[in-house]
C-alpha cells in the first residue's frame, strides 16, 4: 500500500520534472541567437526560400504555439524530424543511445572497481603511508575534470604509448554483423571476442576519463565509512573469532559501508553521463553526446529537444535504479 | 598450579601520550572457574579482556608481560597464529547486543562463521551445532531465527544469540564484558543466570567484567579489584565479602547497596581512600622498571 502510494507520487513528480525540462529546453534554444534555417541554405538564399522553410518546420509560429504542437506530437511518440539530417529524431536518438549507455556503464564499472579497491586498500593500511598515498591520489582525481583526464590519456596512451584506440567506437575494418546498437553485449553474446576486444580498446580511454573523478569520490567516501565501521562492535567481535583484518573489512564492514556511499554515487553517475557529451566529442565516439554537439552546432532544434528529453529520462531511471538498489541492500527497508 | 589463562606482569600504555593503562597485571584463571574483574569506570577492565582476545585498540601498546592461553604465549606467536588460537579457544560475550551483531548479515551465518571459516567444520555440521546452542539458550524456532536479520529481534533475544554464538565452538575461555548492562533490568537476571548455567555445564573458564559486586557474589569464584590499571586485590569471593584486604576494596564493598536492584549505581568511594590508592599506584610506578625493551 505504502509502496504503491510512493510509486505513484514518484511517477507524478517525474512527469512534472520531464515537462519542466521540456519547457525550459524548448524556450532556451529558441531565444539564443542562431538560425537553423540559415544553416541549411547556401549563402544568399532568397527571402521567400527562407520563409518557405520556416513555415515547413513551423518556425513562423509563436514559441507557445510551437510548443503546443510539438508536445502534442510527443504524446503520440513523434519527436519530429531532424532539420540537419531530415530523419526522425526518435530513431536517430535511440540509435545512438546504446553507445552512450555502454560507455557510461563501462565508466561506472571502472569507477566502482578502482574506487572500491583503493578504499579497501586504504582501510587495510589505515594510518600508514599507503593511506596517505591514496588520499593524495583521491585529491588529484577529484580536482581534475574528466575532459582533462581525457587529454592526458590521449597523450599517454594515444601518443607516447599507443596501445589503445584513440577515436571512434569500433574499427571500420571489422565487418559488423550486428542487429542492434548494443555492440558490446551483442559481440559477447555472439562470442565474437575479437570485436569485443576492439570495442573495449576504443572504450578504454573515454571510459577511464569519465571514471577517474567518480573513482576518487567513491574511494574517499567508502574509505571514510569503512574506517568507522571496522571499529564497531560487530567488527571487533569478528576479530575475536579469528578473522583477519582484510576479511573483517570485506565481509563485516563493506556490506554496511556500501549503503551510505550509494546515494551519492547515484547523483555522481548522472554527472558522469552528462560528461559523455564532451568526452565522446574528444574521442569521436559515436554516441548521444557527440550527436548533441552536432545538433547544437547545426541549431537542429527538434534533435536538441529529443536528446535533452532522453538524457532527462535517463537521469530519472538512474535515480530510480539507485533507490531500488538501496532498498534491496538495506535489510531494514527490505522487510518493512 | 597454572591456569588455562595466565596473565603475567602485563603492562600497556597509550602510544601517543605514554599514559599507562595496565600496570603489571597478574591474573590466573584455572579451567572451568570464574573470575570477576571489578573497578571503577576507566580502571582497565575492558582493556584486559581486549588484550586476552587480541583486539587492543591500535593506540594501545603492550610494554611487557605475557598472556598465556592454554600454555601458549600470545605475544610470541605470529599474528595469524594468534588469531587462530584465540578464535579456537576463546570467545567474547559483548556488552551491547544491539551493536554486536552485524545488521546486514543474517543471524545464522553470524553463529556458524567461526565454525566453518576458522575451525574448518562442514556447513552442515556447523548448522546443526548452531541449532543446538540456540536451543540451549532457549531461543524458540531456531531454524526460523537463523534466517532473520538482527533488527527483527529484541535486545534480550540478541544477547541470547550472542551467548549461543560464544559457546558454539566449545571454547575453554569466555570473556564477558558487562554482558547485561545494556539490557532491561528484568532481562538482566535471566541473562546472568543463563551465562552462569552454561559456564557451569560446559566447564568454561569465564573472565567476567562488571561494575556490580552483587553480580560478582552470584557468578564468580575469584575476583581482581582494579584501580588505574593495577590489580589492588586478588582474592576469592568468600574472602572478599567476609574481609576485604585492601582499603579500596572495603570502600567499594561498603559503597555497594545490598539486596537492592542491581542497576542502582555505586555510592562514591570516600576521597581519602582514593587518595591512598592513587598514592600506592604512584609509588609502584616509581619503583617499576620495564624488564624487557618497550615493544613498538
Ligand atoms: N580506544 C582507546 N584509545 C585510547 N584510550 C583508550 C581507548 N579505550 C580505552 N581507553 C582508555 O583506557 C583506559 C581503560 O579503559 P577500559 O575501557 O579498560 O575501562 P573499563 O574499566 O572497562 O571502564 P568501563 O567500566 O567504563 O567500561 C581508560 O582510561 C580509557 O580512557
Ligand atoms: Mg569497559
Amino acid at each position: 500500500m505504502m509502496l504503491l502510494r510512493q510509486t505513484v507520487s514518484r511517477l507524478i513528480t517525474t512527469l512534472i520534472t520531464l515537462f519542466g525540462v521540456a519547457v525550459i529546453v524548448f524556450v532556451v534554444i529558441r531565444v539564443v541567437p542562431g538560425n537553423p534555417i540559415a544553416m541549411m541554405l547556401p549563402p544568399g538564399a532568397s527571402e521567400t526560400d527562407i520563409e518557405r522553410l520556416k513555415t515547413l518546420y513551423g518556425l513562423d509560429k509563436s514559441i507557445f504555439e510551437q510548443f503546443v504542437i510539438w508536445f502534442g506530437n510527443v504524446l503520440h511518440g513523434d519527436f519530429g524530424t531532424s532539420i540537419s539530417t531530415r530523419q526522425p529524431v526518435l530513431s536517430l536518438v535511440l540509435d545512438r543511445l546504446p553507445a552512450t549507455l555502454e560507455l557510461s556503464i563501462m565508466a561506472l564499472v571502472m569507477a566502482v572497481a578502482i574506487g572500491g579497491a583503493l578504499a579497501v586498500l586504504g582501510t587495510r593500511f589505515r594510518g600508514r603511508k599507503t593511506e596517505a598515498g591514496i588520499d593524495v591520489a583521491n585529491g588529484i582525481g577529484l580536482s581534475i575534470p574528466d575532459f582533462l583526464w581525457g587529454l592526458a590519456l590521449i597523450l599517454l596512451f594515444g601518443v607516447l604509448w599507443p596501445v589503445f584506440q584513440i577515436s571512434g567506437r569500433v574499427s571500420p575494418r571489422l565487418e559488423l554483423p550486428f542487429t542492434n546498437q548494443f555492440y558490446l553485449f551483442e559481440s559477447l553474446a555472439r562470442l565474437r571476442f575479437d570485436i569485443t576486444a576492439d570495442l573495449l580498446s576504443h572504450m578504454f580511454m573515454p571510459a577511464l576519463a569519465l571514471a577517474l573523478p567518480l573513482a576518487a569520490i567513491i574511494s574517499q567516501l567508502l574509505k571514510q565509512s569503512l574506517k568507522e565501521t571496522v571499529n564497531l562492535d560487530y567488527s571487533v567481535l569478528a576479530r575475536t573469532k579469528g578473522y583477519s583484518e582484510t576479511k573483517v573489512i570485506l565481509s563485516e564492514a563493506l556490506p554496511n559501508s556500501i549503503l551510505p556511499t550509494l546515494t551519492l554515487v547515484g547523483v555522481q553517475f548522472t554527472f558522469l553521463i552528462g560528461g559523455t557529451v564532451i568526452i565522446e566529442r574528444l574521442f569521436s565516439y559515436e554516441g548521444l553526446g557527440n550527436m548533441a554537439i552536432d545538433a547544437v552546432i547545426n541549431r537542429d532544434l527538434p534533435l536538441i529537444q529529443g536528446i535533452v528529453i532522453l538524457f532527462a529520462i535517463l537521469f530519472t531511471f538512474v535515480n530510480l535504479a539507485v533507490d531500488m538498489t538501496y532498498a534491496f541492500l538495506n535489510p531494514k527497508l527490505r522487510h518493512a | 598450579m597454572s591456569g588455562f589463562l595466565e596473565i603475567r606482569g602485563l603492562s600497556a600504555r597509550l602510544a601517543g601520550t605514554g599514559q599507562r593503562l595496565l600496570r603489571s597485571v597478574d591474573i590466573s584463571l584455572p579451567a572451568g572457574s570464574v573470575r570477576g574483574l571489578v573497578g571503577e569506570s576507566g580502571a582497565g577492565k575492558s582493556m584486559i579482556g581486549k588484550a586476552v582476545l587480541g583486539v587492543l585498540p591500535k593506540a594501545v601498546e603492550v610494554i611487557e608481560g605475557e598472556i598465556l592461553l592454554d600454555g601458549q604465549d600470545l605475544q610470541k606467536v605470529s599474528p595469524a597464529e594468534r588469531r587462530r588460537l584465540i578464535g579456537a579457544k576463546a570467545a567474547l560475550i559483548p556488552q551491547d547486543p544491539l551493536t554486536a551483531l552485524n545488521p546486514s548479515r543474517r543471524i545464522g551465518p553470524q553463529i556458524t562463521d567461526r565454525l566453518v571459516d576458522i575451525l574448518g567444520w562442514t556447513k552442515a555440521r556447523a548448522a546443526t551445532r548452531a541449532l543446538e546452542v540456540l536451543a540451549e539458550v532457549s531461543i524458540p524456532e531456531p531454524e526460523r531465527i537463523m534466517r532473520l536479520y538482527p533488527h527483527e529481534l529484541s535486545g534480550g533475544m540478541r544477547q541470547r544469540i550472542l551467548i549461543a554464538s560464544a559457546f558454539a565452538a566449545e571454547p575453554k575461555l569466555i570473556v564477558a564484558d558487562e554482558p547485561t548492562t545494556a539490557l532491561d533490568v528484568t532481562v538482566q537476571k535471566q541473562i546472568l543466570k543463563l551465562i552462569s548455567e552454561l559456564q557451569a555445564r560446559h566447564g568454561t573458564a569465564l573472565l567476567f567484567v562488571t561494575h556490580d559486586l552483587g553480580v560478582v557474589s552470584k557468578v564468580c569464584d575469584t575476583l581482581s579489584v582494579l584501580y588505574a590499571g593495577k590489580v589492588v586485590e586478588d582474592t576469592t569471593v568468600e574472602r572478599f565479602f567476609a574481609a576485604p584486604q585492601h582499603g579500596y576494596s572495603s570502600a567499594l564493598l561498603a559503597a555497594t547497596p545490598r539486596h537492592t536492584d542491581p542497576s542502582s549505581s555505586l555510592k562514591p568511594v570516600p576521597r581519602e581512600v582514593l587518595d591512598a590508592v592513587a598514592a600506592e599506584v604512584a609509588a609502584s610506578d616509581a619503583a617499576w622498571r620495564p624488564s624487557g625493551g618497550a615493544r613498538g
